[in-house]
């Protein structure tokens, strides 16, 4: 866990310097077209979309990508900056690197393409700036040892990141998923963030001081070349971080004005708040301690815990609910509808990831409602940090899922986004129908596009596999059923939650023919069926399907068969974080649901006595991930899409609609 | 956490009858002298309940029991103390302070309780059930004198093998059916319909109906005023929602329903789906699978909150739980007086004076100003402010209550010596009540008497 922990410490700092259009050195020496793509690029930079498909893997994507330039705050600093550096760099490139070209079309294309009209001046200035980023990178990367690079990059890069992928807009999916790679990771790796953005801060206003300096006197060439012995001295150094660890510092756009300096640091404070659920690591011993004297919930870790998942939050079952009921009155902090929510949550009422977030998301909306902001203070601010101790006791009560944090991220935009000019009920009148507004159309009306589209793959005679209970396939089913489709449903169920038997009850009601069995049944039953539509909790930008626990069980066997498996996925639950395994984030349900059968009585005590076994410890995940050649296609809002668009809907929707 | 709460304080229990009279209501029994309603608050102020109406029986009793409150706690707690007529019964109080409720949801809590179960435990399961009433159960408090010396009071005042009868669903979260212990002869009937829309029903007599309730203010006011002949909250109007539980004529929260209904044609058909996820996710309760087969009917539903066995919790209902509390808080429960014990278990008040040769053992207390005589011997006993004990007197398992004058050699065992009361020498007292100012004559012999002014 270790060294895994330490790899990924990496992406964190990678995320701020998101814009990756450099990618990992290796893996564009492996692909050819990649070289070639760039050239071509950098010629026809009149149409960034052009080149998208001929350069990767991502198939068309059913929605033009639409351009977007709406962010505000960073335009104006991120329009000049990022045109001479790169344009320097393939300057020096084209001369004396061959090696690295790949890395470097990247950028090039990105930026020739941004704004053509800065292509062709690059001149004393953009050396000077060239200098200042080397000497500016050996020096950081002195003093980081590890990622040095990724932290200079970190702190200036956000906002020139933001605009380049936006512009370039159906730049290379490859890349996307990299630089999108790089993000979410760092979501997961909460522990090195806190400090560091802080100890880069000073670094870079020295390093800039120092920049300028030595910008007059330094010698290109000598600069360069120190540049990248120091960058190959890092890669060396950590191998493991090769691959990941891309030589970006190149293309870091020079920042010349504390101006920009000082937009770069508040966008990226933004966009740390924007992450709301950063997730702990519980074997961190002193974070937990910590987290815990914040605690709401008083809650008791079990003792006996699967090693490989220590990291992953898993409390006494038994006592957590009596202790939240009891403090009902107590908790003043915690508006009572939100208190509800928690504790359905916690109880296990409401399970189910759309119909959780709009539980949430209703909660919040009563609790705005209820919401008096208290003399000598803003609204923004103190709303936003009355969500945030919500949001942090509904993840004592169980862990967040990801469609809940993106649509968390939502509302605080919301907040935040609110002119300071309009009045308390205004602002509140706003924020409610901002949240109504996210529930109808996020997933209310998400779920009627995607009926619709579904059931257009639905024909006579199908014999149509399911697996747990996602309502958005009950929906589907529903509809094929009463718009006459004939079709026969296989519910395969697992335990211990058996959630397939409420879809199963509802289905046989309303008249539909089905089959119901458990997942161990599935090659058996895998036979007769000719679709598979599974619901899905997240996917990733990797196009990773996240979902409950078996899910990638049947689509590998559906695979097998050479069944298509359709998942049907609100965009709203896309996320950009890219998830290779399902160990890292998970979630532990309630262990004894494992050990225990409710049936048998008489069991239930002895699985008591071996509660008490040290040599015995039970897992029940909640998640697992399905990687994405298992996927047919994903049905979402957005139309049926290859998992392969999952990064392109991100990017392009994201910031337009999600964050508007 | 827009809950009210009532405490239901009572007036002059028939039960209590020597104990109580028109000088000390019910709620100002003293318990380890202080009166039982002080517990009542002390542990709703614990839960940060701070509004709160006490609902009393008579004029007198509420002059009474609002002048205690003002002078106890008036700068701690937002009381309002409402009297009511006399033998109206909880429902009818309520009824009558109806226009009071205010708040969705409306905690009612007995005033005689002694506990230390948290109520917002029910609060908080009512809510999370979204319940049209959550009863709290708790275990039979085991009664009659613990300990084994306690001879002959034990067959005596026994209480009844089981107070009440309740059936549980299988998850223990339902309540399916209630009713009294003693109601039952040989049968009793079982809602068919519940029976099978729940599957199983756990019957159980070891529960207790605690007299904590959680109601929907829009629930109980609706029966309240569609039966009129309703008096009692536990007899009438409890069994009267579980039995109607899968026929409801109260409007639970169909009002909610349509008050979002009035939007546009589109936003209802949304809110209709969005009601739908949202119940589809949730694993359906039996009310709503009954409620889903016949789509006519309306359900509400009736938790329970089934508290530890190992919180404590006595109803101050009848003089032997009377002797049980007073016995406990200065004992095994003692965490509730609020008092700090001395090394010996007991307290002793510093102006107490003790003759010499008087042993107070542990669990007792010894009120302020009390004179003990020489050569006496207190044990598990309270005696309350200002009493004066003679010499030689012996003193059990009793409760001396304020301003007593025992004279000497007198034997108290298992009573109740009110206020004022006067024992002459030499009275042998065992299982007896005394009332206030009653002055039993010397040298008798009693026991199991009861010492009332006719």
């Amino acid at each position: 866990m270790d060294t895994r922990r330490g790899a990924l410490a990496v992406p964190k700092v990678r995320r701020v310097g998101f814009f990756t259009p450099t990618e990992p050195p290796p893996e564009s020496s492996q692909r050819p077209n990649r070289s070639q793509s760039g050239p071509v690029e950098a010629t026809t930079s009149s149409s960034p979309l052009s080149d998208s498909p001929s350069g990767n893997l991502i198939s068309p994507v059913l929605i033009p990508p639409s351009r977007h330039h709406s962010d505000n705050l960073t335009s104006h600093a991120a329009a000049p900056v990022p045109v001479p550096g790169p344009a320097a760099f393939r300057r020096y490139l084209a001369h004396d690197r061959s090696l690295h070209v790949g890395s470097y079309n990247a950028p090039d294309s990105l930026l020739g393409t941004s704004p053509p009209s800065s292509n062709g001046e690059f001149s004393e200035d953009s050396v000077s700036l060239f200098g200042f980023q080397r000497s500016d990178s050996t020096k950081l990367s002195a003093s980081f040892p590890n990622g040095g690079f990724d932290l200079t990059l970190a702190v200036r890069a956000p906002q020139e990141s933001e605009t380049i992928i936006e512009t370039a807009s159906a730049s290379e999916g490859k890349k996307k998923i990299a630089e999108v790679s790089g993000k979410s990771e760092s979501v997961t790796t909460k522990p090195q963030k806190e400090k560091e953005p802080k100890s880069l801060k000073d670094k870079t206003t020295k390093a800039e001081r120092r920049a300028i300096q030595e910008a007059q006197r330094a010698a290109k060439a000598a600069a360069k070349g120190e540049g990248k012995r120091h960058a190959d001295e890092s890669v060396e150094a950590n191998p493991g971080k090769a691959a990941k660890k891309p030589q970006p510092k190149k293309e870091r756009p020079p920042i010349s004005s504390s101006v920009s300096e000082k937009t770069a640091v508040a966008v990226e404070k933004e966009k740390r708040m924007d992450v709301p659920q950063t997730q702990m690591q519980y074997d961190d011993k002193s974070r937990v301690d910590k987290a815990k004297r914040r605690a709401v919930v008083e809650q008791t870790e079990t003792k006996n815990k699967v090693e490989l998942f220590l990291h992953l939050p898993q409390y006494e079952r038994g006592s957590q609910l009596p202790n939240l009921s009891s403090n009902f009155f107590t908790l003043d902090t915690i508006h009572h509808a939100v208190y509800k929510v928690g504790l359905q949550h916690l109880a296990g009422d409401i399970s189910g990831d759309n119909a959780r977030c709009i539980a949430m998301l209703q909660a919040f909306e009563e609790a705005i409602k209820d919401y008096t902001t208290p003399p000598m203070k803003d609204l923004t601010m103190d709303l936003t940090t009355k969500i945030n101790g919500y949001v942090s006791f509904l993840i004592e009560c169980r862990p967040l899922s990801m469609s809940m944090g993106n649509a968390i991220r939502f509302l605080k935009n919301q907040i935040r986004k609110l002119p300071v000019n309009l009045s308390e009920p205004e602002a509140k009148a706003s924020l409610c129908s901002d949240i109504g507004r996210f529930i109808d159309e996020k997933i209310i009306l998400s779920d009627k596009v995607i009926v619709q589209h579904a059931v257009s793959k639905i024909r006579d005679g199908e014999v149509l596999l399911t697996y747990g209970f996602s309502c958005v396939v009950e929906m589907i089913l529903l509809y094929a059923h009463e718009i006459g489709k004939k079709f026969r449903v296989v519910i395969v169920d697992a335990r211990p939650n058996l959630e397939g038997k409420k879809l199963l009850r509802r289905l046989v009601s309303r008249g539909l023919d089905c089959t119901y069995t458990h997942i161990n049944a599935i090659s058996y039953i895998m036979r007769e069926a000719t679709r598979v539509f599974l619901g899905a909790s997240s996917i990733f930008s990797n196009g990773t399907l996240y979902s409950k626990v078996g899910t990638a069980c049947v689509a590998m066997v559906a695979n097998a068969f050479s069944v298509p498996v359709i998942v049907c996925c609100e965009a709203y639950k896309f996320h950009e974080r890219v998830l290779l395994d399902s160990i890292c984030s998970n979630e532990l349900g309630d262990p004894d649901a494992v050990a225990n059968i409710p049936s048998f009585s008489t069991k239930a005590k002895q699985s008591k006595m071996m509660d008490n076994n040290k040599n015995l410890q039970f897992l029940n995940l909640m998640y697992d991930s399905t990687p994405s050649e298992y996927i047919s296609m994903i049905v979402s809002d957005y139309g049926m899409i290859p998992p392969t668009s999952i990064p392109v809907i991100v990017r392009e929707y994201r910031r337009e609609n999600l964050l508007l | 956490m827009d809950f009210q709460v009532v405490i239901l304080a009572g007036g002059f229990s028939s039960n209590l009858v020597p104990l109580v009279s028109k000088e000390v209501p019910k709620a100002l029994l003293p318990v380890a002298n202080r009166p039982v309603l002080s517990y009542v608050l002390d542990l709703l102020e614990s839960n940060n309940l701070k509004d709160l109406i006490v609902v009393v029986e008579g004029e007198d009793a509420a002059l009474k029991v609002g002048g205690w409150i003002s002078s106890a706690c008036v700068d701690r707690l937002h009381v309002e103390v409402a009297a009511v007529a006399e033998n109206v019964g909880t429902a009818g109080a309520l009824r009558a302070i109806a226009h009071h409720l205010t708040a969705n949801d409306i905690l009612i809590v007995s005033g005689d309780i002694v506990s230390d179960i948290p109520p917002g435990a029910v609060a908080a399961t009512h809510r999370r059930h979204d319940a049209a009433v959550t009863v709290m159960l708790c275990a039979q408090p085991v009664s009659g004198p613990s300990e084994s010396g306690g001879s002959g009071g034990k067959d005596k005042t026994k209480k009844p093998a089981c107070e009440d009868i309740v059936g549980l669903d299988s998850w223990k979260q339902f309540l399916l059916y209630i009713a009294k212990g003693t109601e039952i002869k040989k049968d009793t009937r079982v809602n068919k319909s519940i029976l099978c829309a729940a599957g199983k029903m756990e019957l159980r007599s070891d529960l207790m109906d605690s007299h904590i309730y959680a109601f929907k203010r829009s629930v109980l006011q609706e029966v309240l005023d569609q039966k009129p002949a309703f008096r009692s909250l536990k007899q009438d109007v409890l069994p009267y929602l579980v039995r109607t539980q899968l026929r409801s004529d109260v409007s639970s929260d169909q009002n909610n329903v349509e008050e979002n209904g009035n939007g546009k044609n589109n936003m209802q058909n949304n809110e209709v789906v969005l009601s739908q996820v949202l119940s589809n996710a949730s694993l359906p309760s039996f009310h709503q699978v009954y409620e889903s087969g016949l789509d006519s009917r309306k359900t509400h539903k009736c938790c329970v909150y089934i508290a530890d066995e190992s919180k404590y919790f006595v109803r101050l209902n009848s003089i032997q739980a009377f002797m049980d509390v007073n016995r406990d808080v200065i004992g095994d429960a003692n965490h509730l007086s609020g008092y700090s014990f001395s090394a010996h278990h007991n307290i002793v008040h510093p102006s107490a004076e003790l003759g010499s040769k008087t042993t107070v053992g542990p669990h007792c207390m010894l009120g302020e100003g009390s004179q003990v005589g020489d050569k006496c011997s207190v044990k598990r006993s309270v005696i309350g402010r200002h009493c004066r004990i003679g010499s030689n007197v012996k003193i059990v398992n009793s409760v001396v209550m304020d301003h007593a004058t025992i004279g000497d050699g007198c034997s108290i065992q298992g009573s109740v010596i009110c206020s004022n009361a006067q024992l002459q020498e030499r009275v042998t007292l065992r299982d007896c009540q005394v009332e206030a100012g009653y002055i039993v004559c010397a040298g008798g012999e009693h026991k199991g008497e009861t010492f009332a002014r006719k």
